[in-house]
């Protein structure tokens, strides 16, 4: 990005405006396969073939919906409220996509390398509750409202734990921005923060526990975030048919649902990035370079990915007391006894 | 003290019951799938599968016991009696054919594959096949029809039977008007024979039209 400095107002706009469109055609590569994984390992899991029609065992078959998504007709109900309705995927989908600025994708490529990364991810991607109040209200649905307050308590219960998580993270490796983070990790697997971060032997060997925890409550928490099973009540599908997004259709639907799995991978990102190493190689120096990097972030982000769909088709869906419980009275607290921990052993 | 350890026992039930569910689910990953590939592989049939039925138009001797049987009225029969000079064959089991059957139609659209219609057959001529596969996209061509005589052949049969049963009305015309004669002879002496014998059956010497087969005997044990 600094290489860019002296090409002049056009130059500059031409160049951000470039580089900000590529997370977008990653998110779009990646929606795709993405939507064939999800469909063939829940198939597998439940025994049972997926597509097997649309090109070889159905790699064609996310491309085949997406050319239908799109000859659908739009339709918006009468009772609507038209303006509302129409701009809630917009902002669902700019709350998602503005966090992916600040992710560090490879050593030479992040959007925008600001001191207060991780911050920014959070507040940016809260505007993602806005989106969903939005269509829920506007669709004039009773189901859908549910789904969208259900949906608004659940986010906003759930930023708790994940602010707390990436405290800790931020505690170890000193700093919110998320390069700087990615970068402190560098030096293969026993650098990693969830195994203590690059620190001596035996500090390593207390911080583990604690470290190992946040990362799986940070997990847990970012599940929620994205409205994925088992905290999926604001979609329901047996419950509430779709929630809020239950009076979409064609385009419209489908932004949300690549917002939904765009939201899926921002978080798999960051946690990636604050206690997976982010784009370093396991194996320290040895096969590390920025496509590397690259590579390496991608498969750890889809290990992540893959977990959550493991999930998904393991666990049913928490009530809304139960989810509340899990959020406020146990991930919280623990996160508080990590921090406190993490906390102790750094300073002594 | 007890809310706390039922607290962290909840946590360590959560925690355990999901471990052991995601080991479930990953096994399953890695089992086979069971999902047939139809078109491309098809399910074997069980052995008295009940689908399309079949006739054996051969074997049919139009006694209507099928169309009666079945639930949906989807079997249309229609018969011409034969004369007792036509000889239309025996069948398969042994029985002799006295109509021809002009008319055998199933609509197998109708058709609810119950099966009550394959018991009662005397030939076991109505059968039901393992073939599943028969969508047309016209539903005319789901009217099957079985019967093997062209409308030259029905017409002829038409035509037999009704100079058959004009000669047989004829006849019997004229052995009516002989019993009449013979009964006003009869009484025109009736001292010369007092215990005259009782009118013979002067009026059933006539050809009684044939019977359909179906009071065959030893058809009643047949399954």
């Amino acid at each position: 990005m600094e290489a860019f400095q002296n090409l002049g107002f056009w130059g500059t706009l031409l160049v951000t405006v470039v580089l900000s469109a590529l997370p977008m055609v990653f998110i779009l590569l990646y929606a795709l396969v993405t939507i064939y994984l999800e469909m063939k390992v829940a198939a597998h899991v439940q025994d049972r073939l997926a597509y097997m029609r649309t090109g070889w065992h159905g790699v064609l078959q996310p491309i085949a919906d997406f050319i239908k998504l799109l000859q659908k007709e739009d339709i918006i109900s009468v009772a609507a409220d038209r303006k509302l309705f129409i701009l809630a995927p917009y902002i669902v989908f700019i709350g998602t996509y503005g966090g992916y600025a600040a992710i560090p994708f490879s050593s030479i490529f992040i959007g925008a390398n600001i001191d207060l990364g991780a911050f920014f991810i959070v507040a940016v991607s809260s505007l993602v509750v806005v989106g969903i109040l939005m269509a829920g209200w506007a669709s004039n649905n009773k189901w859908s409202i549910f789904g969208a307050v259900r949906s608004a308590a659940q986010m906003i219960s759930y930023e708790v734990p994940t602010v707390l998580a990436m405290i800790v993270g931020v505690m170890i490796t000193g700093s919110l921005n998320l390069q700087d983070v990615v970068k402190f990790q560098a030096g293969g697997i026993q650098d990693w923060v969830v195994f203590g971060g690059p620190l001596p032997l035996l500090q390593k060997l207390l911080i583990s526990p604690f470290t190992i925890v946040t990362f799986l409550i940070l997990f847990v928490a970012s599940l929620a975030e994205v409205n994925r099973t088992p905290f999926d009540l604001p979609e329901a599908e047996s419950e509430l048919v779709q929630g809020f997004f239950t009076e979409y259709s064609g385009m419209r639907w489908a932004l949300f649902y690549v917002a939904e799995y765009a939201n899926m991978f921002l978080v798999s990102a960051v946690a990636v990035s604050f206690f997976l190493g982010g784009w370093g190689s396991p194996f320290g120096s040895a096969l590390s370079g920025p496509i590397w990097g690259f590579f390496w972030f991608v498969m750890k982000g889809m290990v992540l990915i893959f977990l959550q769909i493991w999930l998904r088709w393991t666990l049913p869906r928490l009530r809304v007391d139960q989810l509340m419980y899990t959020s406020w009275k146990v991930l919280t607290p623990f996160l508080f006894v990590c921090i406190l921990g993490v906390g102790l052993i750094l300073v002594l | 003290m007890s809310a706390v350890t039922t607290y962290f026992n909840n946590i360590w039930l959560a925690l355990s019951s999901i471990a052991i569910g995601m080991r479930i689910t990953i096994k399953h990953l890695f089992v086979k799938s069971v999902t047939t590939q139809y078109p491309d592989a098809k399910l074997k049939m069980p052995e008295r599968a009940r689908n399309r039925l079949y006739v054996n138009i051969d074997d049919c001797i139009g006694c209507d016991q099928c169309a009666m049987a079945c639930p949906v009225d989807c079997i249309t029969i229609e018969t011409i009696k034969s004369t007792p000079d036509q000889d239309l064959g025996t069948t398969s089991t042994g029985q002799k054919k006295k109509l021809h059957v002009s008319q055998f139609d199933i609509d197998i659209a109708k058709c609810c594959y119950c099966g009550l219609c394959v018991p009662p057959c005397p030939t076991d001529c109505i059968v039901m096949t393992d073939v599943y596969e028969f969508s047309e996209f016209d539903r005319r061509n789901l009217i099957y029809n079985f019967s093997i005589m062209t409308p030259q052949d029905i017409e002829q049969a038409g035509q037999k039977l009704k100079k058959a049963e004009e000669e047989a009305a004829a006849k019997k015309a004229v052995a009516a008007a002989g019993a009449a004669a013979a009964k006003a002879a009869a009484a025109q002496a009736p001292s010369q024979a007092p215990p005259a014998a009782p009118a013979p059956a002067g009026g059933t010497q006539t050809q009684p039209p044939s019977t359909p087969a179906s009071d065959a005997p030893g058809q009643a044990g047949k399954p």
